[in-house]
């Protein structure tokens, strides 16, 4: 009778009035929508593909790219493909990246602890810096500072010389490296195996505190591992000082290492950029931790250094990571405004592509795959530094 | 007989109160800070007094190129002369009064949308006609006002209705995705987010290359939309994902009791979203959404490398005529100088709302 009267009661119910039901036909709908959409559009783009006669796919990577790319880390020239010039553009976005995250972070660091001075003078020219530099759009920045280049500099038969061996002009700066020797090998050698050493050291530290409760000068001694090594074995290896100083050719520096404008501009302006809102992201982490903190860590007896180092840093740096991280993925999608003052970075490559061949879709397919690409990958690798950070309980 | 000692008031230390007081304590208390300050000091004496002479002693005001050439200062006449180019751009030269109207009245409304007791139905309804208003100011073709072109559209009037119609036409579209990403079905959700962090992973700069070069390609044959509103298509897509991560952030501050309570009087999802959730949810979020319209704006300049004539492109245009070549120090500061007024009011007036939402009033 009970069975009879529940079926009874769920057949009434009519299948829109149905919440699981109703849920499974919206998302139906849903789907329908964006496919009938996306079909809709597809079907444009091949008809007007067609009309413009324009072949569909990723085959013109294997041609000839036959333009030339200013700046590049592996060997290219106008005869290699447009696969190759593309991967010189990722390459070179990796590198205005990776350089300008680093400095960044420093200069960003630096900026939120003057914030927070007890300086009054300082306290007020960061916030002041902090304000006018998150107000200005980055592309007015870096037409600036590209135009500092290229109008107020001279020209290089009339390099300004600040410091001894670096020469500033409109064709970019010029600094002087040492002269490449066998040497600078072994000491590249020396450091990564001194890294492996501080790394044990580390450990060995750590563990001998928790069993004996006696510290080790982990710092000093890494320090001194780490800058000792390379230079033991330069001395060792006969102390090469033979310098590559920059001379001026024709029209240009030879010799030395000439960073272009347009480099020094895009790193200039997004590191100045993005050090702004970093400096707040500091500020912010470091007011997070409560005053009791590190006054209780004081009381135990705790000095400046450790105090910071195991109490402060700890639990600013947790609130400090996450947007940290969405700071430093803006400062890598801000570098594809390299386009606009001529860095040949991804995008502005992708884009020369995309005028040359007409492939258009597959361009900025490219460009979205390639940003997104590295997107994922920073998130990826701060969300792991992140879980490092974050509060372990147990 | 007693002696009364008259407690004499005894004042703190001049070293402590007033001038010197403030001065020791908030600029030389401590060896470290004390160098700071000289550093600084020096530093400021280094680079302020030239920046000054170069800005406005020895500077040309209003003068030809050619006097602007022999003056060792800035030379402001860049800006004084070609000013009308740098704000209206190609809009007709005796029709820049309608974009001047348009601005106008878009100051007007932000400045009476600013107090917070404005905020009732009939100010919506007269955003709407503003917006409205601006549109045919600057489109004509009515009431005897000629027609203008939207090819003919820039300077600082582009900028703004960039940013301004981005942000109005992406606020509902970003609503709906933060919905649709809290969303208790698996298909939706996926959408919203696939969508969300999509749009979020990619440089604006690549939407923009798609709306210039791909979305003509997405139409049929003979329908066309103009440079201007495909530009705006994309801000407007790349702005709504940052909205409804916004929001999203307001629907998860949201308790669980506002959604039961909801339920427990009947309401369904629709109304449950419209008269409890989302009132609540959007208010918290005000200003980290002035926050994006202040990224719009910003974000606006980049329309420059899709060669529309946005503030930004109408400086670089009177830079590349050869009379002016050469001053790009002074353009660009006088175009840094709108943005920086246009966000730091904004951002003040962000701080401020967020001030008056955290009394909770």
């Amino acid at each position: 009778m009970k069975d009879f009267k529940d079926s009874a009661a769920r057949e009434k119910v009519p299948f829109w009035l149905d919440p699981k039901k109703r849920a499974i036909l919206f998302q139906l709908m849903t789907f329908a929508m964006v496919g009938l959409l996306a079909y809709y559009l597809t079907s444009n783009t091949l008809i007007n593909l067609e009309k413009q006669s324009i072949a569909t796919g990723f085959s013109f990577l294997q041609k000839e790219s036959s333009f030339e790319i200013g700046e590049s880390l592996i060997p290219y020239s106008a005869a290699n493909t447009y696969a190759r010039a593309l991967l010189v553009g990722a390459l070179n976005t990796i590198k205005v990246a990776f350089i300008g995250i680093v400095l960044t972070i420093i200069l960003g660091t630096i900026i939120g602890m003057a914030r927070l001075s007890t300086n009054w003078l300082l306290s007020k020219l960061a916030a002041i810096y902090i304000e006018f530099m998150q107000d200005i759009p980055i592309l007015l920045q870096l037409f600036f500072w590209y135009a500092i280049f290229y109008e107020t500099l001279p020209s290089s038969q009339e390099a300004l010389n600040p410091g001894a061996g670096i020469y500033l002009s409109n064709r970019g700066v010029a600094f002087t490296i040492p002269e490449p020797h066998p040497a600078h090998l072994y000491m590249l050698l020396a450091f990564l195996v001194g890294c492996v050493i501080v790394y044990l050291i580390r450990r060995w530290a750590r563990k001998r505190q928790e069993k004996t409760g006696q510290i080790f000068p982990v710092f000093l001694v890494s320090m001194g591992i780490l800058v000792g090594f390379p230079l033991l074995t330069w001395w060792v290896l006969g102390a090469p000082l033979k310098m590559n100083v920059p001379k001026l050719g024709g029209f240009n520096f030879e010799g030395g290492l000439t960073v272009s404008p347009e480099f020094i501009a895009l790193l200039l302006g997004l590191v100045l950029y993005t050090a702004a809102f970093v400096a707040e992201v500091v500020r912010a982490g470091i007011q997070s931790v409560s005053k009791g903190q590190r006054e209780a860590a004081m009381s135990i007896g705790l000095r400046p250094v450790p105090v910071l180092n195991l109490v402060i840093l700890p639990q600013a740096l947790r609130v400090i990571v996450p947007p940290l991280t969405s700071q430093m993925l803006n400062l890598t999608k801000n570098s594809s405004l390299a386009v606009a003052i001529g860095y040949p970075d991804f995008v502005s490559v992708a884009n020369t592509t995309i005028n040359q061949t007409g492939q258009s879709i597959e361009g900025v397919a490219l460009i979205m795959a390639v940003y997104l690409f590295f997107s994922l990958s920073t998130s990826v690798f701060m969300n792991w530094y992140n879980k490092r950070v974050a509060l372990v309980e147990r | 007989m007693k002696q009364v000692v008259q407690a004499e008031e005894i004042r703190p230390p001049i070293t402590h109160i007033g001038v010197i007081g403030w001065v020791k304590n908030n600029l030389f208390n401590g060896v470290f800070n004390s160098i700071l300050t000289v550093v600084t000091l020096f530093l400021l004496w280094k680079v302020v007094p030239p920046f000054f002479r170069w800005a406005f002693i020895d500077s040309a005001w209003h003068t030809t190129s050619q006097a602007c050439r022999e003056a060792a200062g800035a030379c402001w006449s860049i800006i004084s002369m070609n000013y009308r180019f740098i704000l209206f751009g190609f809009y007709p030269y005796e029709e820049q009064w309608r974009p001047l109207l348009s601005m106008l009245i878009l100051f007007g409304l932000l400045f009476y949308s600013r107090d917070r007791s404005h905020w009732k139905k009939p100010l919506a309804y007269g955003w709407i006609i503003g917006l409205f208003t601006m549109g045919l100011l600057m489109k004509g073709g009515i009431l005897g006002l000629p027609s203008v072109e939207s090819t003919q559209w820039g300077g600082l009037p582009l900028t703004l209705l960039l940013a301004v119609f981005g942000l109005t036409a992406a606020y509902p579209l970003g609503v709906i995705l933060a919905l649709g990403r809290r969303s208790r079905m698996p298909g939706v959700k996926i959408l919203c987010i696939l969508y969300i962090e999509m749009i979020r992973g990619v440089p604006l700069i690549s939407l923009l290359f798609m709306s210039s070069i791909i979305f003509p390609l997405f139409l049929p044959e003979g329908v066309t939309f103009n440079k201007i509103l495909r530009a705006q298509v994309a801000i407007i897509l790349f702005t709504a994902a940052y909205i409804a991560e916004v929001v999203r952030g307001g629907l998860q501050g949201m308790s669980r009791g506002q959604y039961e309570a909801a339920e427990s009087i009947g309401l369904n999802y629709y109304l449950t979203m419209r008269l409890v959730i989302l009132p609540q949810a959007l208010k918290i979020v005000i200003p980290p959404t002035v926050s994006i319209l202040i990224s719009a704006f910003k974000d606006t300049s980049l329309v420059v490398i899709i060669a529309l004539f946005d503030l930004l492109k109408t400086t670089q245009s009177v830079l590349s005529n050869p009379e002016w070549m050469g001053f790009s120090r002074e353009a660009y500061v006088f175009v840094a100088i709108l943005y920086f007024l246009g966000c730091f009011s904004m951002s003040n007036y962000s701080r401020k709302l967020e001030k008056e939402l955290s009394r909770g009033d």
